[in-house]
């Protein structure tokens, strides 16, 4: 069947099967590698993507259900001129990855978490993230920043 | 992770769902937010071979005042519900209890229909529903009809509705500022209840609906005739899984889901006596 | 040796970040390959069991399969696989499984297709059938007399075994006797990137490049070579940026040979993408001990001596994790004094998931013996669990030293580190809050643990590695080595020695690591080793290169080489920077016989060694944990984990935090959320990560990370390794706390994890037992 939605505000329409996820449309089809798989549960969130500008897990998306939608991956969060957002930009500043296999998805869960709710505290940050798994950083330097990009104040 | 190979068919109402289904029979399953059916297909642990996505019919996506009580159409999202003032002023359970399924990526697709169609005794709506005395609308070839949330879940993964039937509608009655709670135990924030508890205060109805804890989203009814006989919350509470054959798994073995039971619906109605002492 | 303005020792930002935070980074599964077929395994479904037939004929006539291979068929003439070289021949593993299979997840056949959605649906169509076994999933079955046995040739399910100290009587003159007995229960190393190939036949011509999702390709690389029966030369293994490793993914996988064998008999490409379901069973697992113990002391808690015993599981095909007991033989008395010693370890083969290396490999599991059994001490005789470690730490004064079972430590100080933590987490204040809850009878109980470690890092050998350095003429450097970064910040650790040396800007510095074509030797990057092998053999080779081209500008400049220091872009005669010798300069001349002194011959401005550390170091720490502990449902929720990890001399402090971060996470699910668990007729329970707990952020607090830095003697750079000591010393310090949050009811010891049912558990069996 065809689809046709936008990624990263370009028009993308693909003949695809029924069944093919979003996740393997963005990767297989469009060519994006940068939104990752990492289990077959919908429990980590390595896939997480804007759909409509809102946080969602792709692998749980069929690439049929997004069609005539507005799809954002991390390919598409920096600026025209190659500087980072503030998510990205706060996630290196306090060391917020190590084998950056998770971050995709946990920065654009996090964008969508600081555009929903602003200025975030601590357990907010933490709750906001549940349903993205990092195994190399233990969280401590991702919430860092992530309260650092809603604009909430940051200690050591 | 790749599902089994199936036909995807997508219509704009709820009359089109009606007649798809009708036309396909068993072979096909309706797809909402998707977040119930298809973790079972990646897994392959169900393979229709035809979806029919009711995603797209947006007048299913409302939240109304219906007088006594406020009308949520079943595309209705958990974020919707979560956030919706209405909601939030006359059923202040149900916000609350959207609140806490999955997480927010979850929470962005899933719906309320979706959830309660599927009737996992381990999810949290259907339990919140139960304890609230909803009224589940369905429409079918016939035409639509009322289902009481008592009547309602069936069995394990069985509902009342009828293989050619769409839940159309959530009825909730108003809760005119009755206290409620719900208690919700698990290891992550992110996983399914182990044991949950939703109860709403005697103004409402006095509903206390267990997660978890049999094949179904049950009723406490045990400790609601306590409570409405006077006992105390420690003394209802003991008999939390009264009639009960609790399931055993991972996280917890069927006696110790008993005793979780009684300290959670004791806190429930500990939490509900603080709020209207 | 760094100056005042030295980069060195400061939190420096990673050079790795802006590919990986963009999305361009590619790691296996995002590699693609024209004409690449995808290869999906079809694995046993019993955990033990005569394999009977294997029905592909379904299978094949399947839309798009291009190939199918099993041991009753096309098997691409792959031999028996040793997986770990100590182990006897007799445990060798069938890639495919032949006559029997031996755990959930053994391989039974290959479908080979030209789209993943294509070879999944194909597998699914390949009929086994398989007369059960009877089943031993618990080394304790395994070791049974009578119990069936896996490898009936072998004659028993014993793949390992290890002792010290057989005929001592280590309790001998004691006078108080604590005992404990546990388990480290078996964990999943759960990368977050699944593991993976793909293999590229054609070059190097007539061979093959190997990308594999690793953490040590020149070790992957002879087992290639071996099954090919390919030259060196033509087997290059590479892998590009990977996903976490944490030891699991150091082992050499059978799947990797078979799709470089398909690759090569197909003529075409061949990519495998492991499911995470997949992963749960095939990826090597870790942990899995029965652990006892006997402590004896003096009346005033001074050791005596210690009697322990451990059986490891070592899975299906035992591997790497069957010989950890070795390490935990040589770490079993941590930071102690212990006069006497008796140590047993044995290994059994059992019907699950084959045992690697997984973080800390050997050492959390000796960390958690002695740390557990010297609280039950503790609470025995009515001392405090800080103080009691405090008497028995050896002496600062008596490094370097080799203790009893052999540990060659070289630098410690343990009551420093211990003291530190204990201040950092306001100790007293803990014990009066403790106190106030326990006599008003809270429901929720505060639990404070302790625990104090060391372990080896660049354990078994693992001491020396190849660096090379070269200044290019176009004014950068690269920095080859045979270590292989994969999220830890390689790059970034080595361009900072690097440029500490040469005065380069760091991002004027490359890495080239995980590359057999491109590096000539390695071991790669597990055991916590990489900055104290490879980043010294960077300084090492720096500092090579900084003579030569000083001796270069010197030459250029006619001064005298001990005149020319480094300065802006260049080199330049000490207190006249005008004259500065640019690298791009050096470099060229480095090449041009015409503009070098005698003595000097022309080549690349390059050096290449091998360092050697001549031993293993050995990081130590504290931790203390704080947890509350919810008696009416048994939860236990981390409130505070102090952590002070001594590493030696600290490189860049932020890559250290973050190691010691992550390791502490994994330390803490270890104690409270995961555990890879099977039903008696081994089938595994726990193949998804819905159901195998690993911790988000809403499950862990942040953490109070902080060093003391006792340099190690071993090693110009005074480094020790950092990547698994949090998770050493982190889990028994959470496991004691949630005992000590309730010792007051009378409970003594629970297993890890604790669940909130075995919490709960523990404390109605105490209670029950109060009331007797």
């Amino acid at each position: 069947m065809k689809v046709r939605m936008t990624v990263n505000d370009k028009t993308e329409e693909h003949d695809v099967e029924d069944r093919q996820l979003l996740v393997h449309f963005i990767r297989e089809t469009v060519g994006l590698t940068g939104t990752n798989i990492g289990c077959d549960t919908s429990s980590c969130g390595a896939c997480t993507v804007l759909l409509d500008g809102e946080s969602v897990k792709s692998c749980t998306v069929l690439a049929a259900q997004a069609d005539g939608c507005a799809i954002t991956t991390i390919e598409g969060l920096a600026n025209s001129d190659g500087t980072l957002h503030p998510v990205q930009q706060a996630f290196h500043e306090h060391h917020g990855l190590q084998c950056g296999y998770c971050t995709p998805g946990m920065v654009m869960a996090a964008v969508s978490l600081i555009a929903e709710h602003g200025q975030l505290t601590e357990a907010e940050v933490r709750e906001g993230l549940e349903g993205n798994l990092c195994r190399c950083t233990g969280y401590h330097n991702i919430v860092k920043a992530v309260l650092a990009a809603s604009g909430s104040e940051v200690h050591a | 992770m790749i599902p089994a190979a199936f036909e995807y068919r997508r219509v704009s109402s709820a009359e089109e769902a009606v007649a798809t289904l009708t036309e396909l029979g068993d072979d096909a399953k309706l797809l909402a937010g998707g977040h119930s059916l298809l973790p079972l297909m990646k897994l392959r642990l169900a393979s229709p071979s035809v979806l029919v996505d009711v995603g797209r019919v947006r007048d299913l996506s409302y939240v109304r005042d219906g007088g006594d009580h406020v009308a949520i159409g079943a595309l209705t999202r958990h974020h919707d519900v979560e956030h919706n003032p209405l909601l939030a002023a006359e059923v202040p359970l149900l916000p609350h209890v959207a609140s806490l399924v999955g997480d927010p990526q979850v929470r962005h697709r899933g719906t309320i229909g979706g959830s309660i169609a599927h009737g996992d005794p381990a999810s949290d709506l259907p339990a919140a529903v139960l304890a609230l005395g909803a009224t589940i609308v369905a429409q079918g070839p016939g035409g639509p009809r009322d289902i009481p949330a008592s009547d309602f879940f069936r069995g394990f993964l069985e509902t009342a509705l009828a293989p050619d039937e769409l839940l159309t509608e959530i009825q909730v009655p108003k809760m005119h500022g009755a206290a409620w709670s719900y208690q919700k135990f698990n290891r992550r924030a992110q996983d399914w209840a182990i044991v949950g508890v939703a109860a709403v205060g005697a103004p409402a109805g006095g509903g206390i609906a267990l997660v978890n804890m049999a094949t179904t989203p049950v009723r406490a009814a045990a400790v609601e005739r306590a409570v409405a006989g006077g006992s105390s919350a420690s003394d209802a509470a003991k008999f939390a899984s009264e009639g009960l054959e609790p399931p055993t798994d991972l996280n917890a073995t069927p006696e110790f889901r008993r005793h979780l039971a009684t300290v959670l619906v004791r806190r429930a109605l500990e939490e509900i006596a603080a709020d209207h002492p | 040796m760094a100056d005042a303005g030295s980069i060195l020792g400061n939190a420096v930002m990673r050079l790795e970040d802006p590919e990986l935070l963009t999305g361009a980074g590619r790691y296996v599964h995002d590699l693609e390959s024209p004409g690449a077929a995808r290869v999906v395994f079809v694995r046993s479904s019993i955990a033990h069991g005569l394999l009977r037939s294997v029905d592909v004929d379904g299978a094949r006539g399947m839309p798009g399969v291009v190939a199918v291979y099993h041991a009753g068929g096309d098997d691409l003439g792959l031999m028996p696989f040793q997986s770990f070289p100590m182990l006897a021949e007799s445990f060798n593993r069938p890639v495919f499984a032949r006559d029997r299979v031996r755990f959930v997840g053994d391989i039974v056949a290959a479908v080979v297709a030209e789209t993943g959605p294509q070879a999944v649906d194909a597998a699914e169509a390949v009929v086994v059938e398989i007369d059960p076994l009877p089943v031993v999933v618990s080394q304790e079955a395994a070791l049974a007399s009578e119990a069936p046995l896996l490898f009936p040739d072998h004659g028993s399910n014993v793949c390992f075994a290890t002792s010290f100290g057989e005929d001592e009587d280590p309790l001998e003159g004691a006078e108080v006797v604590a005992e404990v007995a546990m388990v480290s229960q078996r964990l999943a190393g759960v990368p977050m990137e699944s593991n993976g190939c793909l293999m590229v036949p054609g070059d190097p011509p007539a061979g093959i490049t190997c990308w594999i999702s690793h953490q040590a390709p020149h070790s992957v690389q002879p087992a290639l070579v071996g099954v090919l029966g390919l030259e060196p030369e033509a087997v290059r293994v590479v892998c590009p940026w990977v996903g976490g490793g944490f030891g699991p993914k150091a082992a050499v996988y059978v799947e990797f040979l078979v799709a470089a064998a398909a690759a090569l008999q197909l003529s075409r490409p061949v990519k495998w993408v492991e499911t995470r379901s997949e992963d749960m069973v095939a990826l090597v697992q870790g942990r899995d001990y029965v652990m006892n113990a006997k402590l004896g002391l003096t009346r005033d808690a001074k050791i005596v001596g210690l009697d322990a015993n451990v059986v490891a599981s070592g899975g299906a095909y035992p591997a790497l994790g069957a010989v950890l007991p070795m390490l935990t033989q040589m770490m079993v008395v941590g930071v102690y004094d212990i006069p006497k010693v008796r140590f047993q370890g044995a290994t059994a083969v059992t019907n699950t998931t084959p045992v690697g290396a997984y973080r800390g490999a050997g050492r959390p599991e000796a960390t958690q013996l002695i740390e557990r059994v010297l609280d039950v001490a503790a609470d025995q005789m009515g001392v405090d669990p800080a103080e009691i470690r405090r008497r028995n730490f050896l002496d600062p004064a008596a490094f370097p030293l080799t203790t009893i079972t052999g540990g060659a430590y070289d630098s410690g100080e343990y009551a420093k580190a211990l003291d530190a933590a204990l201040v950092a987490a306001g100790y007293d204040e803990l014990r009066s809050e403790q106190a106030r809850r326990r006599a008003a009878g809270e429901s929720v109980q505060l639990g404070i643990g302790v625990s104090a470690y060391v372990e080896v890092t660049a354990p078994l050998g693992l001491h020396t590695e190849y660096g090379a350095v070269e200044v290019h003429e176009d004014g950068t450097a690269s920095m080859a080595v045979g270590t292989s970064s994969h999220g830890q910040g390689h790059h970034t650790a080595f361009a900072m020695v690097a440029s500490d040396v040469l005065g380069i800007p760091m991002d004027k510095i490359r890495l080239v690591n995980s590359d057999t074509a491109a590096v000539p030797r390695g071991s790669g990057t597990l055991g916590s080793r990489s900055l104290q092998t490879a980043g010294n053999a960077v300084l090492a080779a720096s500092q090579v290169v900084l003579v030569r081209a000083r001796q270069i500008a010197a030459h250029e400049l006619e001064a005298s080489p001990d005149d020319i220091v480094v300065g802006e872009g260049g080199v330049h005669v000490a207190g006249m920077p005008g004259r500065t010798v640019l690298w791009e300069q050096v470099a060229a001349a480095s090449r041009d016989a015409s503009r070098l002194p005698p003595g000097l011959e022309p080549g690349p401005l390059r050096h290449e060694g091998d360092f050697d550390g001549t031993n293993s170091t050995f990081p130590f720490g504290a931790h203390v944990s704080v947890v509350d502990v919810d008696t009416e449902t048994g939860k236990v929720t981390m409130r505070r984990h102090i952590a002070v990890d001594d590493c030696g001399r600290i490189l860049n402090p932020l890559l250290v935090r973050g190691q010691q971060h992550g390791g502490i996470a994994q330390g803490a699910a270890q104690a409270l959320f995961e555990w890879v668990q099977y039903d008696g007729d081994g089938n595994p329970l726990t193949t998804n990560l819905m159901d195998y707990a690993i911790p988000a952020a809403s499950e862990l607090p942040s953490f109070e990370a902080s060093n003391t830095e006792t340099d190690s003697p071993r090693n110009p750079l005074g480094a020790k390794g950092i990547g698994e000591s949090g998770t050493i010393g982190s889990t028994p310090a959470i496991q004691n706390a949630v005992v000590d949050a309730l010792s007051h009811l009378g409970v003594r010891h629970i297993d890890m994890p604790c669940t909130p049912e075995r919490v709960w558990q523990a404390i109605t069996d105490a209670t029950r037992e109060a009331q007797r």
